[in-house]
Formats: C-alpha cells, structure tokens, sequence
C-alpha cells in the first residue's frame, strides 16, 4: 500500500501513540481488503455508542483512547445511544445504565466527536457531497449516504470508524472504488408500493436474496411510477435491506442519482440499458410482499408497546403522527424515536405537545434496538419498521406485529392490531 | 520444526501452545471477557480458555463490537498470546491492534494443531512439537501434558 510521508509518519508514532493506533487500525484494514492507499474523508459517523452494545470493554477503551490524547480531525458524530440523554428517567431505565452511557458520551466528546446521537444525521445537518468519501458505520446511514446522496462509504466498524476520524482518511476499497459500486442484482418490482412498511418489507425480502450485495430496484407499478418514493420510503428500504442482508449500496431506477450511471457502466452504447443489465445479473422478481410481512409480523394479541422512529423519523413523520393522536389518548405505550436536532423543531412548530398530550413519548438519542429495552419488560411490540421488527426478537427479545403508521397508531389507541390498511391491501 | 509464514496485521513476538478452531469465532457473545473461556455453545472450543495460547482460526465473525471482547480480555490478562488466521477481517483485525495482540493472517493454519508450541515473530511461525521428533507421535506428547 502506498503511503505519504505524512501517513508513514503518523505510523511511525509521530504524532503520539493515540494517532499511531488509528493509522495501524486503518493501514491494516487497508492491508487486509487490498486498498492500494488511503483517501481523505469528509466526516465520520460513530456506532458503538450505546453502553448496551459496548460493554464495560468498549467503554475502557474508550476512556483510555480519550486518555491517551485521541482527537478526531473531521467532524464526526454519534450514532445513537442507549436513551435519550435528557429524559432517560421518562424511559424508565435506571441510574446504573444512564451514568455508564454518559461516560461513554463523554469520553467520545473528549475526542471532539459531536453528540448528534443519530442514525439520521443527514436529516440534522451532516449531508456528504456525491462523491464525498465518508466513515460512516451505522448500516442504515451508510446506505443512505451511498446510494440516496451518491456519497462513497464503507459499513465501518465503530473502532475504524474512529480511527479513521482520527486520521482524516480511510483505506481505498469497497465502496470507494467505482468498480464496486456497479449493480450485482436486477430486481424486478412489480407490486404496489402504498407506506413505508411496504417499502421496509421489500428491503427486507431483497436484502435476504442479496446478501451484500448492490441491487438495481426498478419499480414498475404504475402509481408507484407516477408517485415515486419519499425519503421516508427509501429510509425504510434500505435501512431493512441493510438489516436483513448487508446491502450498504442500492440504486433506484428513475429515482437515486447513481443509477443510471452505474446501468451505462453495464451496457455499450447504443443497447437499451435495462435490456443489458438484465441479461448479465442474476434477476429477482417481486409480484408480492406476502412472504416479507409474514416472516415480519407476528399474529400477537394485546399489543403493549408501540415503537416509530427506526431509522430516526423526520420532522413529516412527527408532523403525521402529531396528527392521528390530536385529542386523543394511548392505552400502549408510544416511542417516538429521533435526533434531538428533529425533535427540537418539533417542538418548536407544536408538535410534539399533541403527542404528549395523548401519552405518547418523543425520545432524542437513542431507539428500540441499541436501547436495554430487557430492563423495561415490554411483551408485544408494534413497528412500521421492517428494521426493528427485524431486530427486536433477537436484540430486544421482543415478538412485533409490522405494518404501517397508521395502523401503528390505531394500536397504540386501542392496544390491539387493526385489520389491514383500509385502502386496497398493502399485502395483494 | 515446521515454519509457516504469513502476512502482519499487527507485529510482535509471542510464543505459546495452540489453541486450534475449525471454525469462525466470535468474540462479542462467544467468549467470556470475565474469564477468558470459550462460551458459544456448539463451538468446537466451547469450554476452552484463550488466555496465554496461541489462538488460531479460520477467521472471525459476529458483531463488531467483539473487537472490545479481545481489548477487555487483555485489560485482564487473560487475551491469547497470539491469534493466527487464515482469512483476516476488521472485527478481530481491529481487537488485535488495540489490544496489541501480534496477529498474522495468511496462515496455512492447517500445518498447526492445539498443543503445538509455536513461536510468533514478526511474519513467520515456527511449530515446535515439544518432547517428540516423529509427525505420527504428535498425539502422545498431549497426553502426557494432560497428566501432568
């Protein structure tokens, strides 16, 4: 691999031994998956903050890293924590977790590592330029910055991510590099796309199929085409697709802006791009979503914990929800999860009063799947996330009922699940 | 003696008998950082300690805080002297570094098996079959260390 006299000189312990285990960390990273040298990166985004997941270890290594004078030289942000920094009490977790989850947050600041505490931070001021390389760990915000914002990152791990931060640079591989950002799969989506729970499930069924793959989405139903995907759609689609496979890049035809750079990529010239794409990948059809929601959704009866916000809701999905629950009152509990940066406009422009008013809880910081929701003894769980209900069995020992918003709402009024969405069925 | 020679991912010098997986580890969920035991159930080291051996592998899997298990069990002392793979990923990759854990990949890990002494330098292993010359005697010499 070639390095600049910098680099080498930060290897060789130059700028103090903090420096030279984030070069060691990401030469050998380099090494490993063959890069032929570093590039510089414009931020980094940090998991490995929530105290569930990092352990009496993590937290050490942290604080001593910290200690050892560890400062990152590009911005660089939280993913979430294990509760919302502020109103952890209002979640009902106890003053044990709450102080070691704080030290972790500090030991980071100590590093010059901003507290956003979000999957999200595109929606909080951190955008990436197209073509702007990136350390971005969290799988859904990876996925997003690479295929909705034509960013370049790798799905980092907490610690490399760091230590790229720590470097300024990140080793040239993967997702870096043009020739692994082409399609591997055709996917062929011939069902209606009606919420962002369809849009989860169909993540989820293509993440199955393509493991880690790069799949090229065309979406063929004729509303869907006339309606293309919100952001809150492609959040849900690749936050799922991240989940149930390790999908870090998707294209969308007509819709993400790499696509139809990566389809020409495919084809000569003068051949109709979709015609050569489809002849050289594997090809998946969809006609239906029945098999995703089946595997997501679990027959439960009552519902006592209702969960939105995963990946971190926008300030529309706030607004949405601020609106079903209007004088009206929960019987389950209600998280909504985000950034304090969404929650504080919402605050702001009056929504998030309503929802408190019915009982709800708006939560900053954290979500269901880093936060130790065994401390919290919830038995039934309903999502819109096809990412959480992918998650929750097994990280928070949770069964879900799956499905969109408004149903997730009406469960959270009555405490049981509502039949199907009532216009068309989201499931044909 | 036997030498074996792989590619660094972090330099050092260790020696210390082998402890030989067939299959992946996990070190987040599949060892203990309290005591250093193997503790995935169903894995062909269930019940085995890391500390102070030689740990080869094929390569790591599981979550990436794992590499915070290996950090943990070197705080503790009770980190492997080395880790030999075949295969080199991030997760253990990056516990071995912060840990500073000589770690070498490349490895042609089957010339190797536990309760083989093995010396750690810079790229190379040298296999040192303690009290026997003769490849087909390498059973007996683990017997004996089992009695002793």
């Amino acid at each position: 691999m070639q390095l600049t006299a910098e680099e080498r000189a930060m290897l060789a312990g130059a700028e103090g031994p903090a420096v030279q285990k984030a070069m060691q960390i990401v030469t050998a990273l380099g090494e490993i998956y063959g890069a032929e040298g570093l590039v510089p990166i414009g931020s980094a985004q940090i998991a490995g903050v929530s105290f569930k997941n990092l352990g009496d270890a993590g937290l050490e290594f942290l604080e001593e890293w910290a200690a050892q004078g560890a400062r990152v030289r590009v911005p660089a942000f939280m993913n979430p924590a294990g509760m919302d920094l502020q109103r952890w009490r209002e979640m009902g977790l106890s003053a044990e977790f709450a102080q070691k989850q704080q030290r972790v947050v500090a030991a980071l600041q100590a590093m010059g590592v901003e507290p956003t505490c979000t999957c999200t931070p595109y929606l909080v001021g951190h955008v990436p330029r197209a073509g702007e390389h990136l350390s971005w760990s969290e799988s859904s915000a990876v996925s997003y910055a690479n295929s909705v914002l034509g960013a370049r990152s790798n799905r980092e791990g907490g610690p490399s991510a760091l230590a790229a931060a720590i470097t300024g640079r990140t080793a040239a591989y993967g997702l870096h590099l043009d020739a692994n950002r082409r399609p591997t799969h055709w996917v062929e989506v011939r069902c209606p796309l009606r919420s962002e729970a369809d849009y989860g499930a169909l993540g989820y069924w293509v993440g199955r199929q393509v493991g880690d793959g790069v799949p090229y989405l065309r979406l063929q139903d004729r509303d869907v085409r006339a309606a293309p995907p919100r952001q809150e759609h492609l959040m849900a689609l690749g936050a799922a697709m991240a989940a149930s496979g390790a999908v870090a890049l998707y294209h969308v035809e007509d819709v993400t802006p790499q696509a139809r750079v990566v389809a020409t990529f495919a084809a000569p010239s003068g051949v109709p791009t979709t015609a050569v794409v489809t002849t050289h990948l594997p090809t998946l059809v969809v006609d239906d979503l029945s098999t995703a929601y089946a595997a997501l959704d679990s027959p439960l009866d009552p519902i006592d914990f209702v969960s939105l916000g995963c990946p971190h809701s926008t300030l529309a999905d706030v607004a949405r929800t601020a609106e079903l629950l209007r004088g009206k009152r929960v019987r389950t509990t209600l998280w909504i999860t985000t950034s304090h940066g969404v929650r504080e406009r919402a605050e702001r422009e009056g929504l998030v009063a309503p929802i408190e008013a019915a009982g709800g809880h708006v939560f900053a910081d954290t979500c269901l799947v880093v936060a130790p929701m065994e401390e919290l003894g919830f038995k039934a769980m309903a999502t819109n996330s096809a990412k959480a209900a992918f998650y929750a069995p097994s990280h928070s020992g949770l069964q879900c009922r799956f499905g969109t918003l408004e149903q997730c709402i009406a469960a959270a009024l009555s405490g049981h699940w509502p039949g199907p969405p009532a216009e068309g069925s989201a499931r044909s | 003696m036997i030498q074996l020679r792989g590619r660094v991912i972090f330099r050092g010098k260790a020696r210390g008998q082998a402890l030989v997986s067939t299959t992946p580890i996990g070190f987040l969920g599949g060892v203990d950082p309290a005591t250093g035991v193997v503790v995935e159930s169903g894995h062909s080291l269930q019940g085995q300690c890391v500390a102070g051996r030689v740990l080869v592998f094929p390569t790591g899997k599981g979550s990436t805080v794992g590499s915070y298990t290996l950090y943990r069990l070197a705080r503790s002392g009770l980190a492997p002297a080395a880790i030999l793979n075949a295969r080199s990923e991030a997760i253990v990759a990056v516990g071995a570094i912060i840990s500073g854990i000589p770690m070498l990949d490349q490895v042609d890990i089957a010339q190797i098996a536990t309760g083989d002494t093995l010396e750690i330098d810079g790229d190379t292993v040298t296999i040192g079959r303690s009290g026997t010359q003769e490849k087909h005697e390498d059973i007996k010499p683990q017997r004996h260390k089992g009695m002793t």
